[in-house]
Formats: C-alpha cells, sequence, structure tokens
C-alpha cells in the first residue's frame, strides 16, 4: 500500500488537493462504481473496457488452492455447471432472514439459518451476505484505485429507497469489509433524480420509477435550485426483473406441459434463457425462441411479445399500485409530476415504458443510460461531500420511507417516527419501569405500517442499561430515537430524574454485533496479508491527517470566529497532533491526541452553526419580532 | 440574537409567533437553513462539527415539521403561550360538536360506495376550513390562548375522522 502524505504543520491545505470519492451501485444483477473526472462523472471501466461487474460471487473448493473465489464475469460464467456455489442477487439476502427472502426456493444455492440471519452453505463454509457483497464492493474498490492510483477516500453507495434499517445496516457493513469508508448511504431514485437533475438543469416535481434485477422504487422529488426534496417514497423490496425471468420460465415450463421438479444446475440454465429472451423481447421482434434442455428433452418455445406482456402484467400492475400509493403520500396527483424518470434495466421493457407514460401522461425520461444513472448520480454525491466540487449548491433532503415503532403491551406497534418523514430526525418516548429496583429495560424495535408486532420488521432489541434502581414507575426514562442521513436508527436513554444516561446494547435481529465484524475484519482477505498493529498505526495516521486538513480548512474560512488565545490553543492542538502523527509509533498515541484536537475544537464547532444559521436568515427576515 | 438548539421554532425560522404563516416562504426557508445544517455539508469535518450539525438538522426538520401543519402550529402556540392542550385531560366538548362527530361517524359506518365516501371527505374538508379560519382569529386577532387550546382538541377529533375517511376510500381501492 502506498505511503500517505501528512501535511507538514505550517503548510497550508492546498486548495486544489483532490480527494478520490467515488458512488457505488450495488445493483441486485450488477454494480457499478463512477467518479467525477474533469467535471463529469463516469463509469469506471474494467481492463477489458466492461463497466458492468457482474453482482456474482463463486466460491471453490480451498482444497484447490489459489484465491478461493471468482467475481463478476468470470462466475457468471460458471453458474450453470456450478449452481450451489455460485452466488448471485445475494442482495435479495441482505439483512434477511431465511423465511423473509421472498423466492427462496427458486434460488440455485442452499440457505440457512444463522443467528437470525439467511446465510449461504458454500464448499468454502458459510458466507454471509456481507461477506458476498464484500467480494464485489472491493473488486470496485480496487478498480477505482486503479484509475486513479490513488487510494481511495470513500464511497457513497446506494440502497434502495425501500430498503429499511437491517438492510442498510447489512450494506454498510458489508463496506466496512471491504475497506471502504462509507460516506453516505443515498436512495437509488434519488441517486438517479442528481444525475437526471444536474443533466437536464431542471425544476419542477419528478417521479422516479426505478425498476432493477430485485428491488422496486417509487420516488417523488422536488427540484428547486440544487435542492432534491424528496416528498415521499414507495416501493417493494422485493420485486425486480428478476421475477419478470421467473414469470416467463412458468409460463415456458406450462406450454410445454413440463411438471418434473428441476435440478439447481437446470433452474440456473432456465433462468438465464428467461433472461436472455425477455431481453431479446425488448428490441420488439415478431417473437423470440426460448430454447433448452429439461430433463434431457430439448424445448423450443415460441415468445411472442404479447405472449410475455400478458404473464408478466400481475407484477407490472404491482408497481403501478405501489405508483397510486406514494402519489397520495406526496399530495399529488400524476399529472402534477413535470416528468417521469426510468431507472434500472428492466425499464427496458415497452410494457414497462408504455403503462408508466399511460399513467403520467407523458413520455418518460430515458436520455440518459438506466444501467449507470445511478451510479453516476452517487459520484456527484460523492464528489460533493468529500469536498472537491468548489460550491456546495447540491443538497439532498431524504426521507425514511418506512415507519418506525415500538412493541407495547399486547404485541402491538405504537409508531414513533412516520413513513415520509425528512431524515435525519429524533423523537423521544418516555417509559417508566414496572418493578421495585429496575435497573434495565428492553425496547424492541420494530419497522413498518401495520399495527401488529407480528405484521411488521423486527429490527433490533435495544436493552438499556444502568437505569438508577429506585421505586417501580417513579424513573422517568426518556428514549431517544435518532434517525441519520443515512436512514439509519440509532437509540439512547437517559433517566430524566437523575440525568443518568444509560448503556444501550443492541441485538440486531438480521445482522451482526460491531465485535463480529471486528472479528470478520480481522480474518478477512483485505487484513490478512498486514500485521494488525501495523495496520491500527496506519489507520491512525489517516485519520490524524483527516482532522488535521479538516481543522485547518475551518480555521481558514472562520479562523476570525476565535480570540488570538483561543487560536493558539487550537493551533497548538495541531501542531501537536502533526507531531505525534509524524513521529509516535503507537497508534493509540495518536488517538489520544486526534480525540484531544476534537475535543478542542467543540466550542469553535459550536460558533460556525450558529453563525451558519444566522446567515440563513439574516437578510431574509420577513416580519419583525 | 443567540440562537440555540432551545429556541423556538419560530425565532430558528425567523418568523413571528403567529398562525398565519407564508408556506412557499417556510418552506424556502427550510431549505436554506438545512443547507448550513445538513451532515452532508460536514462530511469531512471533525467530529465535534459533525454531532453539532447532525443536532441542528434534527432540530430545524422538527421545527419545519411543526410550522407547516396547522394543526401542529397552532398547539405549539397554545404551548408557548401557557395553555398547553393536553389532550388527554381536557376531553369537554360542546354538545352540539359532539352530536356532529357521532352523526359522522353513524354517516361512516353506513357508507358504502366511493360516491358516498367522497361527499363525506368534502363535507369534513368543509368543516375543517372553517375551523381554520376561526383558529387564525382566536390565535392571531384575538390573543385567546386558552380558546385557541379548546379549538384545536376540537379539530384534531375533525382530522382523526378525516383520515378515518380517506382509510376507508383506501380500502375501495381509490
Amino acid at each position: 500500500m502506498s505511503l500517505l502524505q501528512i501535511s507538514e504543520p505550517g503548510q497550508s491545505l492546498d486548495p486544489h488537493q483532490r480527494r478520490v470519492a467515488v458512488g457505488i451501485d450495488l445493483g441486485t444483477t450488477h454494480s457499478l462504481v463512477a467518479a467525477v473526472r474533469h467535471g463529469v462523472a463516469e463509469c469506471l471501466p474494467a481492463a477489458d473496457g466492461r463497466v458492468l461487474l457482474p453482482s456474482v460471487v463463486r466460491y471453490l473448493d480451498p482444497a484447490a488452492g489459489g484465491a478461493g473465489r471468482e467475481i463478476g464475469f468470470e462466475a457468471l460464467a460458471a453458474q450453470v455447471q456450478d449452481p450451489a456455489n455460485t452466488v448471485s442477487s445475494v442482495k435479495r439476502l441482505m439483512g434477511r432472514s431465511p423465511a423473509q427472502v421472498v423466492g427462496a426456493d427458486k434460488l440455485p444455492y442452499t440457505i440457512v439459518e444463522d443467528q437470525g440471519m439467511a446465510v449461504i452453505e458454500t464448499v468454502a463454509g458459510r458466507k454471509t451476505p456481507m461477506e458476498v457483497s464484500a467480494e464485489i464492493l472491493a473488486m470496485l474498490r480496487f478498480r477505482a484505485e486503479d484509475s486513479f492510483d490513488d487510494e481511495l477516500y470513500g464511497a457513497v453507495i446506494t440502497v434502495p429507497a425501500y430498503f429499511d434499517d437491517a438492510q442498510r445496516q447489512a450494506t454498510k457493513d458489508a463496506a466496512k469489509l471491504a475497506g471502504i469508508n462509507v460516506l453516505r448511504l443515498i436512495n437509488e431514485p434519488t441517486a438517479a433524480a442528481i444525475a437526471y437533475g444536474l443533466d437536464n438543469a431542471a425544476e419542477g416535481v419528478y417521479a422516479i420509477y426505478d425498476l432493477g434485477g430485485g428491488t422496486f422504487d417509487i420516488s417523488i422529488l422536488r427540484l428547486t435550485q440544487g435542492v432534491f426534496e424528496v416528498m415521499a417514497t414507495g416501493g417493494d423490496s422485493a420485486l425486480g426483473g428478476d421475477d419478470y425471468d421467473q414469470c416467463l420460465l412458468a409460463w415456458v415450463l406450462q406450454q410445454q406441459g413440463a411438471h418434473a421438479a428441476l435440478s439447481a444446475s437446470e433452474r440456473a440454465a432456465l433462468s438465464a434463457e428467461a433472461r436472455r429472451c425477455k431481453e431479446a423481447l425488448s428490441e420488439e421482434p415478431d417473437q423470440v425462441v426460448f430454447a433448452a434442455t429439461v430433463a434431457g428433452k430439448q424445448i423450443d418455445q415460441v415468445v411472442r411479445p404479447a405472449d410475455f406482456e400478458a404473464c408478466v402484467a400481475a407484477l407490472t400492475a404491482r408497481t403501478m399500485g405501489a405508483v397510486r400509493k406514494v402519489l397520495r403520500d406526496a399530495g399529488i396527483t400524476a399529472s402534477q409530476a413535470n416528468g417521469v424518470v426510468m431507472v434500472g434495466g428492466s425499464t427496458r421493457m415497452p410494457a414497462i415504458r408504455r403503462a408508466v407514460g399511460e399513467f403520467f401522461g407523458q413520455t418518460p425520461l430515458t436520455n440518459l443510460n438506466p444501467d449507470e444513472v445511478v451510479a453516476l448520480g452517487a459520484a456527484i454525491q460523492a464528489n460533493a461531500l468529500a469536498g472537491n466540487s468548489r460550491d456546495g449548491d447540491l443538497l439532498l433532503l431524504d426521507v425514511i420511507p418506512l415507519s418506525l415503532g415500538i412493541e407495547t403491551m399486547g404485541g402491538l406497534v405504537e409508531r414513533i417516527v412516520p413513513r415520509n418523514s425528512a431524515i435525519p430526525t429524533a423523537l423521544a418516548q418516555d417509559f417508566t419501569t414496572y418493578h421495585d429496583g429496575q435497573t434495565a429495560l428492553a425496547v424492541h424495535v420494530v419497522q413498518g405500517e401495520r399495527d401488529l408486532v407480528a405484521d411488521c420488521r423486527s429490527l433490533a432489541r435495544f436493552e438499556l442499561r444502568g437505569i438508577p434502581p429506585m421505586v417501580a414507575g417513579a424513573a422517568r426514562i426518556r428514549v431517544t430515537f435518532t434517525v441519520d442521513a443515512d436512514g439509519l436508527l440509532s437509540v439512547s436513554a437517559k433517566e430524566q430524574g437523575s440525568g443518568v444516561e444509560a448503556r444501550v446494547d443492541v441485538k440486531p435481529a438480521y445482522g451482526l454485533s460491531d465485535e463480529q465484524i471486528a472479528t470478520m475484519l480481522k480474518e478477512s482477505f483485505a487484513t490478512a496479508q498486514q500485521d494488525m498493529a501495523v495496520r491500527a498505526l496506519v489507520e491512525a495516521r489517516v485519520d490524524a491527517d483527516r482532522l488535521i486538513a479538516a481543522t485547518r480548512s475551518a480555521l481558514q474560512a472562520d479562523g476570525g470566529l476565535l480570540s488570538a488565545p483561543e487560536l493558539v490553543a487550537v493551533e497548538s492542538l495541531i501542531d501537536s497532533l502533526a507531531d505525534k502523527a509524524r513521529q509516535s509509533e503507537s497508534a493509540a498515541n495518536i488517538e489520544s491526541a486526534t480525540e484531544a484536537l476534537g475535543k478542542g475544537t467543540e466550542a469553535f464547532a459550536a460558533l460556525r452553526m450558529n453563525q451558519g444559521i444566522r446567515k440563513a436568515l439574516s437578510g431574509k427576515k420577513l416580519e419583525e419580532v | 440574537m443567540t440562537l440555540s438548539l432551545q429556541s423556538t421554532d419560530f425565532d430558528i425560522f425567523g418568523l413571528a409567533p403567529r398562525f398565519a404563516i407564508d408556506r412557499a416562504a417556510l418552506d424556502a426557508r427550510w431549505k436554506d437553513l438545512q443547507r448550513e445544517a445538513h451532515p452532508d455539508r460536514f462530511a469531512t469535518a471533525p467530529a465535534a462539527a459533525q454531532r453539532e450539525a447532525m443536532q441542528w438538522s434534527v432540530r430545524i426538520n422538527e421545527a419545519y415539521q411543526r410550522l407547516k401543519d396547522p394543526l401542529k402550529r397552532a398547539a405549539y402556540l397554545c404551548e408557548l403561550n401557557g395553555a398547553p392542550i393536553h389532550a388527554e385531560d381536557n376531553t369537554a366538548m360542546s354538545p352540539a360538536f359532539l352530536m356532529q362527530q357521532m352523526q359522522w361517524r353513524e354517516d361512516l359506518d353506513e357508507a358504502d360506495t366511493p360516491a358516498d365516501l367522497e361527499r363525506m371527505a368534502e363535507d369534513v374538508a368543509v368543516a375543517r376550513r372553517a375551523m381554520l379560519e376561526a383558529l387564525q382569529h382566536a390565535a392571531d386577532v384575538q390573543l385567546d390562548h386558552a380558546a385557541l387550546a379548546q379549538q384545536v382538541r376540537s379539530l384534531m377529533f375533525v382530522e382523526r375522522f378525516a383520515r378515518d375517511v380517506d382509510a376507508r376510500l383506501d380500502q375501495l381501492g381509490q
């Protein structure tokens, strides 16, 4: 790994210093990485020139030696001969228990349950969906680092807007395993809107219809002067192009009168042929021929466009139902949309374009490549977050797609954060104790719109410990539910009377705990070659470097807010950290100096924020108070 | 004036504490404020600044949600003026109002066509508009916050009923 440059104290930050920040579309069937270069967002190709990376990982028998796995086109090619170890569409398993994976029986590999999570049994052992996704993300990371011949600073990774907390957390965990610093998780429709909004320089209300390989999202956004405000979002996180393939496959088998159970290998081959036919039909030929072998018998089924549309009509109708609901949530009618954007390879299907066009009474926008648009939008956002774009005029105001609630008596759900609330947001709920001297409390958080806990998704159990012992009912514990800009939930709790903050232990329903991730990181390919101590030291230096650069930048902008002695104090903390970062061999020493600089600038941060807020109000006061 | 997280919603948005509001100006102000405070602006900033940003961004969203909804805004004005709503403790309503509510509930039970429901929704909308006008008068002209609180409690009934009508329309697939 190349050495990192650490600024010499006294050296001012180079205003043209760019950080390598990319956007990553981690899709069900394909993934991409994109970056802004010379002011233009573009997808980064692999050595062979292809920008798409099939989201497929094949695990090899460890006894055979070698890399142990294949990723991308190589793995895809092996899907038919080695279906049990070739993992495709892993996005469908992220943050899910086996019971929740829709169509699990149609997947050619074996899924089992491990600590609530769906995991895959392969010849190389059990693999969690996060590990599989991490392999794909790492490939994209290496591709980006090769393209720029530089370390990756961070990435914006996209997720379906309708992904719940567990699915989002799993995505973040996968990125961690791949050694990627996640700048932000953003919703796929919002990313597409960025690419279109900035490309078409448009203002108004837009509907983003995003049908990918495995997920469907519909978002309504309002664009005004660089601000992308999500009005409402909805969808189906288990409906995508894959389902259209399976529909066609089932129809073909029915036409052929083939009822025998399929082997995993046959299923993989037939699914691939179904996808090929679906894509060929998008060119609107008179017909295509579905050709495959089932139980030793060769079948050739003629499929006309009308046949295909008839058998998938119900799927398309389902998407339109979600569209109607989201328009109601946004409080607008179809005719009030200024434009409709099509995102995702599956929107190439003529039936989809027709249905959407008819519903909205206008031709959908398709001028950007539907496969690339999400990655491009993510790259633009990554560029802005990394501080590379000169004027930060891009702002995303997104929402939480599903209500968050807690379990109360009788298995009912009490909604704390309603769906389509702007994020970040925080809402508090007061609890009390039931027994004398009770020092702990458990809160079960669920996500969904139904009234019964059993009908919602269990997210996690939060155990609050360290409540001061009191008479039953005397404690007033304020539990604050915070949803951050990534759409992730965190919980904090404080006993109001004593001011004691409870310790919160999170037990996710479908994910990995922090300790488990740390263990996996130690054992994973990304760290295997390195001595752990060396890695910790390098990371401590990188963090110190970042904080110094950020603090210097802040001083350059608003140093005037500090008095002379305050300025001197901050500068000396910077110098002390820069010294330690250069000279110390102890990660712990550098980390504590980093923390000291952070603490020493808290007051400065508060002043800057206050100034910013006042600036937003000054000169625009409507009325005298 | 120095603003803090404890400042009122109106102060944070630079608006006079009244019921009448310019919705377009409120929306524009929300975006201006989030441009300054949103965590995305601080992605490469020190951890302390990121925490500040998070707190302010949350506070601004909270204020926006409260100020843009007429009922929440009216309830907030009551709170600020020493007449909090306390809906669970104050259930007394005028007999005429209660009769109206009961009649509406009966009509909803008997309604079974989308046309019936849409007519009901329109009736409720008319009643709601009238109540909002009265609210504005109590809040901004009479400055009678006790009366305002009572009106808010009544309006809460009406809003809940409007939601129930909508839910029934949803069920019928509209």
